[in-house]
This record gives C-alpha cells, structure tokens and sequence, in this order.
C-alpha cells in the first residue's frame, strides 16, 4: 500500500509532486489548501468593506513581528520600561521603526475591526448561520481591547500610568469586592513595577496566545458556513452538478490577489503614518507620554487612546447614583454593557432579510445614528468634561443603546425590500 | 427629540478643542533639521547653559556628535567637561540631593522636552523671562507661570522688565469692546538696553538655535525616518500597480 489515496497534489511535476505525495501521505496538506483556499467559494461579489478581515490578519502579524523584536529590547521594570523604550527609539538599529509600527499598528489594528465589524452590522454577516462566528469575532475583540491596554502601560510614560491608574480603579467602584479586587488586580496598593511585570506577562504572552487561537477558530467556523456578501443571498442554494455554488469563485486564486491589491494599498496609507506622522498629532501617541511614569505628577487631562474613547465618554456620562450604588459603578456598568452588548445582535435581529440593500429606511437610519453615535462619543472621550459635553455624551449614549435594543421591534415592522434569489 | 439633538450638535461645535495653559500671544518657530550650523550652535548653548542642570539621559554624545557631524576629538575637548567616555548619555554631574535643596525639585531631564510642550512653547518660553522681585530667583516667566528656574541666559538677553503704557488697542468693528468701562493696560516685555551681550534679534537667533536642537533631541531619528518613508513609499507604489495588473488580469474572467 505504498500508493497514496490523497488527492493528486495539482498540477505539480518531478520532485516537487512526490514530495507533496509524500506530505500528503501523513498529513492533510494539498486537503486543507483545497478547503481553505483553492476550493473554498467565496461569493463573487465581494466589495470594499471585506478587505477588512484579512487586513486584520495582515495588521496581526505585523504586531506579532513587531512585538518579539521590542520584546527583545524592552525592560519590563519600574526604573527600566521608560527608558528602555528611548533605547530602542535611539540606540537599537531601527528600533524606531520597530517601535512606531508597533505603534501604529495597535491604533491601525482597531481602526480596521471596527471597520470590519461596521460590515457585518451592515449586511447582516452576524445572522444565521453565522451566529457563532459572530461570537468568537466579539471575544477576539474583547481580548484585543485588553491586549491594547496592557500594551499601552508597558512604556510606562505619564498618561499610561495613570489612565491605568484610571481603569484599573474602576474595579473599586464594584460593590463590598471593590478595594480588594482593585488590589488582586494590581498585585500592590498603588500601581507599580509588580502591575507592570503581570501586564507585560499578560501583553506579550498569554493574550496574543487567546488572540491567536481565537482568530484560527474564526477562520475554522467562516470557512464552515462561508462568507456572506452584500446582498445577503446564500450562494448555497444554486450549484453546479459538481457541487460548485454558481455564484462562488475559488477563495485562490481571485481573492488572494484580490487582497494582495488590497494589503498593499493599506500599507501605503500605514507607512505614510508610521514614516511621517508616527505620532498622528496626538492621537496614536500621546503628549504627556514622552514623560516617564510620575505617581506624584497628574497629567492635566487624562484620555485613553482614541479607540477607546467612546466606551470612556460613556462611562463619563453615566453621572448619577442609583440604588445606593455610586455614579462609577453604573459607569462601569454601563461601558462594559456597551463593549459586549453586539454578542448578542444575532438575536436582536428579527429582519426578513440579512443586508441592508435590502432592509427600509428604518434600519439606514438606525444604523446611520449608531454610527454617528460612536464617532461623536469617540470625540467627546478625548476632550475635558464639561456641563455641554457631558449632557451631550448622555444623549448619544441613549442613540447608541438604542440601536441594539430598539431592534427587535424596528428590524419587524421595518418595510423590506424582495432578496434576488441569486448575486444579480 | 429632533431638536434636542441638534441644539447638542450646534453646542458641541463651540466646545473647546484643548484647555489653552497660557493666553501669551505665541510667536511661531519652524524647526530645521537640515540647518546643521544651527543645531551644533544649539548644541553648544545646551553644553553650556543648560546641561549642568538639566541631563539628556536618553540621549549619547556619540550619536548627537555623528548626527551633527561633530568629529568626536573636537567633540571631547570642546562640550564633554565631566570626563565621560563618548559613547556616554549626556548626564548631568549635578547631585541630585543637592539639586532638589537648591530647586525644590530636580530640574527635569529634557531629552524629550520638544515632544512634550512642542518647539513653539520652548521658543516662546526661553524668550519670555522677565523681572519679578516677588519670586525667588528675581524672574517670572510669562508662558510657565511661577516657574522654578531662573533666568540662566539672563547675560546673554538682558534684563527683561514687564512694562505697562497706555491701553490695549480696543477693535472698533466688535460691537463689544467699544463700550468697555475700563480698557485693559497695554502690557508688553521690554529688554533694557546694553544690559545684555547679544541684542534683540541676536538672542532670537540663539533661542532658536537652542530650540532647533532641542527638537532633535527629541527624536534623533526623524531625518532618517523620512528618508526612509520616501523609499518605502516610492517601492509600496510601484508594487500597487502591479498588484493592480496581476488582480484585474485574474478578474477578467469574472462576470
């Protein structure tokens, strides 16, 4: 039985086939390219908006990459993390770039999830069957949000430690467990070089380990269904007598070149900012920033980085007590409310149809406000309080809510348009 | 509800986009990184007016040497006083026991300086000491209120007093200010004449310099980080466009 069963790996010659026969014999190699790639059908129409994926992909190993060289340089110590930081700025041999792709790529990395995750809200991607790829892509995004801040303490300037200071004392405002849970959290009484050592753990370690697990099981269960595509139609349904759908093309190699185009345009727009805007006039890289670590110094303002903004402008709004419980903790609640409150869009939803090409004005509009919502509460976190902001982040707080609780009445009586019964 | 929201758009339009930390009229100042003279004049005023107190600690002799193309020989003789090896950090020999007696406070590393407050603030500042009996070094600042430093470059400037004549120039076309009760004295800084070695537009000069230095201290690489953009600009555009011709020639086929 030396002769292999496995599929003939292509149109392969010489030593090169045997090789793959070889592989093939004790592995599934040529199996698993062909179900992920070269017979994977992906609808033919995909637009703009699904290059976000695999731009994640492409942002996920450039901070991969980009965080072993650092980590190389870096010196995770109360006395050392700052000023091992303007070493690799100045004396590690392009340390800097190492250092500003980094950088960028955290705020490059949410900015393109976001994106991404605008397009599944979009054309219904988190529906049927797609729910559980819809619930992983939401823990990716949780354990990203968590990966991005404890990356952002690591440098141990100014705003980082206190905007640490900041979120990490919002668990003391968590009723009778509060000061303890403050405490277990930061492994010391205030922040210190003990938090700094478990976040660097957690940073370059054990979260990057979920994230990469977590990504792999959403490609697992997005090749299992297969995508959906702007008009929201299974391609499932019409096939070829090979069992080919019509409206499918194979993933490689149309959407490889297809992202090829896209991987490059992006890093176009990434290294213009990495090249001459590293700091992107404050918003990647903050001020105050450029000053170590100073538990006797507060800085004038303090604000997460932009992607986190919005959920801080939340958390801000939320100004009353409320059942013998402070104003912090319903402002705990209610952040942490609106980061996970998308998990559950798969059974909000009860529309007829998945896309919005094909939903009524009912639903542009709702999803026009959340947008607008989540940019405005994004601005309003990064600038001080006041009466007028903070009267306006309670109004767009409520909008943002609005959207995801509002749906399962508005998505019901919202007038829909008939789906095509193929990709036109 | 409609109305609620845009009375709260129109309001957000007016909030403020940053609190302001001083209402000094900022002159503007563009660095130069190209202008090597004047980064090596900068250098040489830090060397000699600030680095005894305020190190660098980030920064190497080495690299600002290669990078302002100072040989390292003349380098050691002329700007290193503290025996330190070239490849050093630009340390300051002050104690720091004996700094925090006569300051209140260690005075602070400066290495990133021009990242914090920017080139502007740092100009304005350097520029805008002035003579106030009340504190304790016989100088205010008028861009950092109170601060706790003195006027280092006092023989260079002059002496700088805050003089007040007349009123502000009140504008005519804002309905407002015509009817003021008591118009604002019109205050500016004025350097007594001879009283300094440089004059006026010398010691803008010098400021600059300094500030021009600082600025590259701040991030040594930027020129090398520019340089490089441009390439790995031209290279990823280049790749687009057969990226662009690989991807339509493979969609041709697709209807």
């Amino acid at each position: 039985m030396a002769e292999s069963n496995a599929p003939a790996p292509g149109r392969l010659t010489g030593p090169l086939r045997r090789l793959v026969a070889w592989l093939d014999e004790r592995m599934p190699l040529t199996e698993t390219i062909e179900y992920h790639a070269t017979k994977y059908y992906a609808p033919k129409n995909f637009n703009f908006w699904y290059y976000f994926g695999v731009l994640a992909l492409v942002v996920f190993a450039i901070q991969i990459l980009s965080g072993i060289w650092l980590t190389m340089s870096y010196v995770p110590s109360g006395d050392g993390a700052f000023a091992s930081v303007e070493y690799i700025m100045r004396d590690v041999e392009y340390g800097w770039l190492i250092r500003y792709l980094h950088s960028t790529g955290a705020s490059a990395f949410f900015l393109v999830i976001y994106l991404h995750m605008f397009r599944a809200l979009a054309y219904g991607s988190y529906r049927a069957p797609r729910e559980l790829l819809w619930l992983i892509g939401m823990a990716i995004y949780l354990v990203m949000m968590a990966e991005g801040f404890f990356g952002y303490v690591l440098t141990w300037g100014n705003m980082s430690f206190w905007a640490a200071q900041v979120i990490v004392s919002l668990a003391g405002a968590i009723p009778f467990v509060g000061p303890e849970l403050m405490e277990w959290i930061r492994g010391d009484y205030g922040m210190s070089e003990i938090t700094l050592n478990r976040f660097f753990a957690l940073h370059v370690v054990a979260l990057p380990l979920a994230l990469a697990g977590l990504v792999f099981l959403h490609m697992v269960a997005l090749h299992h269904v297969g995508s959906n595509n702007p008009e929201g139609v299974d391609i499932k349904k019409h096939k070829d007598p090979q069992g080919v759908p019509l409206d499918g093309i194979p993933f490689h190699p149309y959407y490889t070149v297809h992202d090829f185009m896209a991987t490059v345009a992006f890093l176009i727009l990434f290294c213009a900012i990495v090249f001459f805007a590293p700091e992107m006039f404050g918003y990647f890289i903050e001020k105050p920033n450029f000053e170590e670590a100073d538990p006797l110094k507060t800085p004038e303002h303090i604000a997460p980085v932009w992607y986190y903004t919005p959920f801080y402008a939340m958390l801000r709004a939320t100004t009353f007590p409320l059942f013998g419980l402070s104003a912090k903790f319903w402002g705990l609640i209610v952040m942490a409310a609106a980061i996970v409150i998308p998990a559950i869009l798969p059974w909000l939803d009860r529309g007829k149809v998945k896309s919005i090409r094909y939903k009524g004005l009912l639903s542009r509009l709702m999803l026009a406000m959340l947008v607008v919502s989540f940019v405005v509460l994004g601005y309003l976190g990064t600038i001080p309080p006041s009466p007028t902001a903070t009267a306006a982040a309670q109004v767009f707080t409520v909008l943002y809510f609005a959207y995801f609780l509002l749906m399962p009445w508005y998505s019901r009586v919202d007038r829909t348009r008939p789906v095509p019964d193929r990709i036109p | 509800m409609t109305a609620r929201i845009l009375v709260l758009l129109v309001a957000l339009a007016g909030l403020p986009a940053a609190a302001a930390t001083t209402d000094w009229p900022m002159q503007s100042m563009e660095p130069d990184l190209h202008d090597k003279p004047s980064l090596q004049r900068g250098l040489g005023l830090y060397v000699n007016y600030c680095l005894a107190c305020h190190s660098l600690r980030f920064q190497r002799y080495e690299r600002t040497a290669d990078d302002l193309g100072i040989p390292h020989e003349l380098f050691l003789e002329n700007l290193v006083f503290t025996g330190q090896k070239i490849g050093g950090l630009m340390a300051t020999s002050m104690p720091e026991e004996e700094a925090k007696a006569w300051f209140g406070a260690r005075p602070p590393d400066l290495t990133m300086v021009a990242r914090v407050r920017g080139e502007e603030w740092l100009y304005n500042y350097l520029k805008t000491f002035y003579l106030d009996p009340t504190r304790p070094f016989g100088v205010n600042n008028k861009v950092f209120e109170n601060v706790g430093m003195p006027h280092v470059m006092m023989d260079l400037q002059g002496v700088q007093r805050e003089v007040c004549r007349g009123f502000k120039p009140v504008d005519l076309l804002d309905g407002e200010s015509v009817i003021v009760a008591e118009p604002e004295p019109h205050c500016f800084l004025e350097v007594e004449e001879g009283s300094g070695s440089f004059s006026a537009g010398e010691f803008d000069d010098a400021v600059y310099d300094l500030v021009n230095f600082l600025y590259y201290v701040g991030e040594p690489t930027r020129l090398e980080r520019e340089r490089l953009g441009v390439y790995v600009l031209l290279f990823l555009g280049l790749l687009f466009v057969f990226a662009y011709l690989l991807n339509r020639e493979y969609w041709k086929d697709v209807h």
